[in-house]
């Protein structure tokens, strides 16, 4: 059973871990959660993202969810916006992809470009 | 859409547009009321169990008009298109399995959407992953207060991430420790609840 000491050691740990608390500008990973990507299986592709940075223990980027992007024949869609606010549109993900984005993009810094939406739209 | 759980996560953003700060999600095994007459039938009727889902929020609620309107796929507040499909697929998945979509709403209080489902429907969609559900609207909204209940006539569960947030103190809710022990949290609930109850869930 999941109890509340549980939650109080993962206090603990996570008191430790944030030694300087991080004001810097962070890069955002902003997944498309309407019907349209919902239905397309953006749940899968969000949690993938979340998990990775997790695993990695990234700390400049954070997850989170907007409404229809507006093609959504192309969800599910992923936009990563850059401390520079720079965009990348990622389409047609799936979680393995997510987890490659994460890889390249956020911890190499190089946008995975057969991902993105100039390549699918040529 | 393909379980429950993915319209949870649909409809719930409606909520979280609507300016909300407490939402609760609620999923209730009820046995359904004997229905009358046809009492002198030999036949014995194998009477269904029912799944109900709400989705309570505290947001800006919507008027009467507007209410009976929403189950118009070509009603909607969003401004990049004029369809919106989130109320009227959930509506259908209702109504493939035996059950039906109701919405209250009180303009400036809130709003109330509950969907219901015949358990042993043969086109009831499962449940679906509810723990990860919720997992992702709190990342997405750490801010707002999440209520999720379970009940089944012998059981329930219950969780809120304001009590969780006042064992956490200094730590947000999105510190993926967190997230993961509420993940694995609810799944225990609904396997508490509804094992044996839902038959996807053993």
């Amino acid at each position: 059973m999941k109890s509340v000491e549980e939650l109080k050691a993962i206090r603990e740990k996570a008191l430790k871990e944030i030694s300087i608390r991080d004001n810097e500008n962070k890069i955002r990973i902003v997944v498309g959660m309407a019907t349209c990507g919902i239905a397309a299986g953006a749940k899968s592709v969000m949690n993938a993202f979340a998990e990775e940075l997790a695993k990695r223990n990234i700390n400049n980027a954070t997850v989170s969810m907007t409404g229809c992007i507006g093609i959504c024949r192309l969800e599910p869609i992923a936009e990563v916006i850059g401390v520079d606010g720079e965009k990348t549109t990622y389409v047609k993900l799936d979680a393995e992809k997510a987890r490659r984005i994460v890889a390249e993009h956020i911890v190499n810094q190089k946008p995975v470009v057969e991902y993105t939406i100039g390549e699918a739209e040529k | 859409m393909k379980d429950i759980a993915h319209h949870l996560l649909d409809i719930a953003q409606n909520s979280v547009s609507a300016g909300a700060n407490i939402i609760t999600i609620k999923i209730t095994v009820s046995p359904k009321s004997k229905s009358a007459g046809k009492q002198d039938l030999i036949i014995e009727e194998k009477v269904s169990d029912t799944l109900t889902c709400e989705i309570i929020d505290n947001g800006r609620g919507m008027d009467q008009e507007f209410c009976k309107k929403v189950l118009d796929p070509f009603e909607t507040t969003r401004e990049t298109r004029d369809v919106g499909l989130g109320i009227p697929l959930l509506k259908q998945s209702c109504e493939l399995a035996g059950g039906k979509l109701s919405i209250n709403s009180v303009p400036y209080e809130g709003t109330t959407v509950k969907a219901e489902f015949e358990i042993d429907h043969i086109d009831r969609i499962p449940l679906g992953d509810v723990a990860g559900t919720v997992k992702m609207l709190i990342i997405a909204n750490p801010e707002i207060t999440w209520n999720i209940k379970f009940s089944s006539p012998e059981k329930e569960f219950g969780l809120n991430t304001c009590e969780i947030k006042h064992y956490l103190e200094d730590i947000p809710l999105n510190n993926y420790d967190v997230l993961v022990w509420i993940e694995q949290k609810i799944n225990e609930g609904i396997r508490e609840v509804f094992g044996g109850v839902l038959n996807e869930i053993s």
